[in-house]
């Protein structure tokens, strides 16, 4: 059986939930494909792992997958993925969340998740824009873009998905394309595999919402974009401010070892167990 | 009454530390909460008795937060709950119509507070029970009690978990100021004394497992993540394996299941507790902190001749239609004193329709109604 095929009947409610909603050269689809082979490589068990999605376009991943899945509310995946860990850390927990959930509704709970250091996987898929609705400025919009709630440009300024995690504590930030699809095997597949918070942002592209307004092309000409934006992390070393103007830099960008927030509370177990109580 | 040689215990509780321990006692061992006045010794108590039980506490973010953990323990398995007041209760009402349409089991307590907004904190209130039924969008069936005195609290907390776990439904506990910090002695049976009800588990392979069916019961088996059924949960309408549907035919049937599984055990889940009724001319209905006032202030009516009974609802909502709709059919008249200015009142004069005379006592300044001031009105009803 070709691989893909294996992986195809392997991982994917094929059976039952398609064809899906993408757009026709969406990115979230070269995203699916790089979760599952991320995920078969790890050699972890189905039945271990739970994909949580938040709402957008990216959020509907989780019906097409055979994991065990949960599709919450808008900006929220990493609440309930905080939950399901705590009361059962055998399982691995894998969120999907895009550029407006992760950062926008849900950047609180963002930030938390990264400064607690729990043992989950944050994928953002940034697509600079709300998709699903039709095309809204999102904290990754960049300066100056045209969507349908700035049609007279946009005046706010885009943050940086990946180093806010660095900055709020995650232990590993990675940065991938869905153009270098190979590379976000690998990142996904660490990710998964790290002991602690990681994320993992992965520049996508709405040739739909964003591209057309903006006229930016179609989505081969947006992945080309991506292709000549990207700086893999090894070369950065090696260039010039002038010349890293106007990109980003993909790979693994922090992988550090921190104390994970459930053997911490093994140790606090510990210490209430080993307490008299104070009520009896 | 405490029983004789109880293998129980008595303990001096306030109603906060009294809903920790029916909590545990119920089984719950996961609560993650926000800080806020007056709910805030529920979280402290649950963060050093939860870890000694291989519970896990959590200080999450924000409410919002605090349900999301909430709901995803609860589907890993785990009974789990948070507790919070009328600011959290507001932000928190997003994912309770996740854990209604999801049916995801967990028990949200509000201690009231005055509202709206940052209100009068940490003033006693019952402003929220139109919250507490309406609070999430979209039509929805909930389960709401009210909690009215320490002993109460361990006993309604056990309660809304059985409910919760049965009906896989998320069960809101009210209770308010006073109740929360009324600190008086309480019995504490053994564990062994204390129902129990835990979800009923799939036990067909997972193959056949159809994770939203309809049975008898409108309440499909629920397998925790991880133990091999794989099914996939959503705050979309879906159908009967949980996949999002537009389909009209299965939108319709997936909310009269959700509605069914609650109104065809309106016998089951209502409660209420009735005092002097047997020939009791002058009613009043209250719940809360009201019902004690409430409770003083007929046994001093009767003292003085004046036949009253008290009716102290345990149940909100679903509103004990059927246990309150033939008493008013045979009592002269009902009061219904309570600390907002008549969301209770409101649903006791729909379901009368006019049959008997129903009077309100409002308050709305933060502080209790007293027993007599209840005493005042039923002599002069």
């Amino acid at each position: 059986m070709a691989e893909i095929t294996r992986l195809i009947h392997k991982y994917l409610r094929h059976d039952k939930k398609f064809p899906h909603v993408w757009c026709p050269g969406c990115g979230n689809g070269i995203l699916l494909g790089s979760l599952i082979r991320g995920i078969d490589r790890t050699g972890l068990e189905k039945d271990d792992i739970v994909i949580v999605s938040g709402i957008g376009c990216s959020g509907r991943i989780s019906v097409y997958v055979d994991f065990n899945t949960l599709h919450t509310t808008h900006g929220r995946a990493l609440t309930f993925a905080t939950g399901i860990k705590l009361a059962n850390p055998r399982l691995h927990v894998i969120v999907i969340m895009g550029d407006g959930d992760a950062t926008a509704i849900g950047g609180n709970h963002f930030i938390h998740a990264a400064r607690r250091n729990l043992n989950l996987t944050a994928i953002v898929v940034n697509n600079s824009i709300y998709g699903m609705t039709g095309g809204q400025y999102s904290p990754t919009t960049p300066y100056g873009a045209l969507a349908t709630t700035a049609l007279y440009g946009n005046i706010e300024h885009a943050f940086s998905i990946a180093e806010l995690a660095v900055m709020a504590g995650a232990g590993m930030v990675a940065r991938g394309t869905v153009y270098h699809a190979s590379l976000l095997d690998d990142l996904i597949e660490k990710a998964i595999m790290k002991r602690g918070f990681s994320v993992v942002e992965v520049i996508s592209h709405c040739h739909t919402q964003y591209g057309r307004r903006n006229l930016m092309g179609d989505a081969v000409e947006m992945m080309r974009r991506q292709k000549e934006s990207a700086v893999k992390i090894e070369k950065v070393a090696s260039m010039s401010e002038e010349e890293l103007q106007g990109r980003f830099t993909i790979g693994i960008l922090v992988d550090r070892d921190l104390p994970i927030y459930t053997h911490e509370y093994r140790k606090i177990r510990e210490a209430a167990r080993a307490a008299p109580s104070r009520i009896r | 009454m405490i029983p004789k040689k109880s293998p129980g215990r008595q303990v001096l509780l306030q109603g906060n530390e009294a809903i920790v321990e029916g909590a545990l006692a119920a089984g719950c061992r996961f609560f993650a909460g926000y800080p806020i006045t007056p709910a805030t010794e529920i979280s402290e108590v649950m963060s050093y008795r939860l870890p000694a039980v291989d519970g896990t506490f959590i200080q999450m973010e924000d409410e919002i937060a605090s349900l999301g953990a909430v709901i995803g323990a609860s589907l890993a398995g785990v009974k789990a709950m948070t507790a919070t007041s009328g600011p959290g209760f507001s932000l928190m009402q997003e994912n309770l119509g996740f854990a209604c349409v999801a049916e995801v089991p967990c028990v949200i307590v509000n201690v009231m507070r005055g509202g709206p907004s940052t209100g009068l904190p940490t003033h006693v209130s019952q402003g929220d029970v139109m919250q507490a039924r309406w609070g999430t969008h979209g039509d929805h069936p909930i389960i709401v009690l009210a909690a009215s005195t320490t002993q109460d609290c361990f006993s309604v907390t056990v309660r809304a978990f059985n409910l919760s776990e049965k009906y896989r439904t998320p069960v809101i506990i009210l209770t308010d100021e006073v109740v929360a910090h009324t600190r008086e002695k309480i019995y504490i049976p053994h564990q062994e004394e204390v129902e129990v009800v835990d979800r009923i588990r799939p036990n067909m392979p997972p193959d056949w497992y159809i994770p939203y069916e309809d049975n008898s019961r409108g309440v499909p088996p629920m397998s925790p993540f991880g133990e091999g059924y794989r099914c996939h949960v959503t705050g979309l309408i879906h159908d009967v394996r949980g996949f999002p549907t537009q389909r009209p035919d299965e939108i319709v049937a997936f909310m009269n299941r959700l509605f069914r599984k609650i109104n065809q055990h309106f016998f089951d889940i209502q409660t209420v507790s009735e005092e002097h009724m047997d020939d009791a001319e002058i009613v009043v209905i209250a719940y809360g902190s009201v019902a004690r006032s409430a409770r003083r202030a007929v046994k001093d009516a009767r003292l003085r001749g004046v036949k009253a009974g008290l009716v102290q609802l345990v149940t909100l909502w679903p509103f004990p239609r059927q246990i309150v709709e033939p008493l008013l059919r045979r009592v002269k008249a009902v009061l219904v004193p309570e600390l907002n200015m008549g969301q209770m009142s409101r649903e006791v004069k729909r379901v009368n329709q006019g049959a008997t005379r129903v009077e309100t006592l409002n308050r709305i300044d933060g502080s209790l109604i007293t027993p007599g001031e209840i005493l005042n009105r039923l002599m002069k009803m």
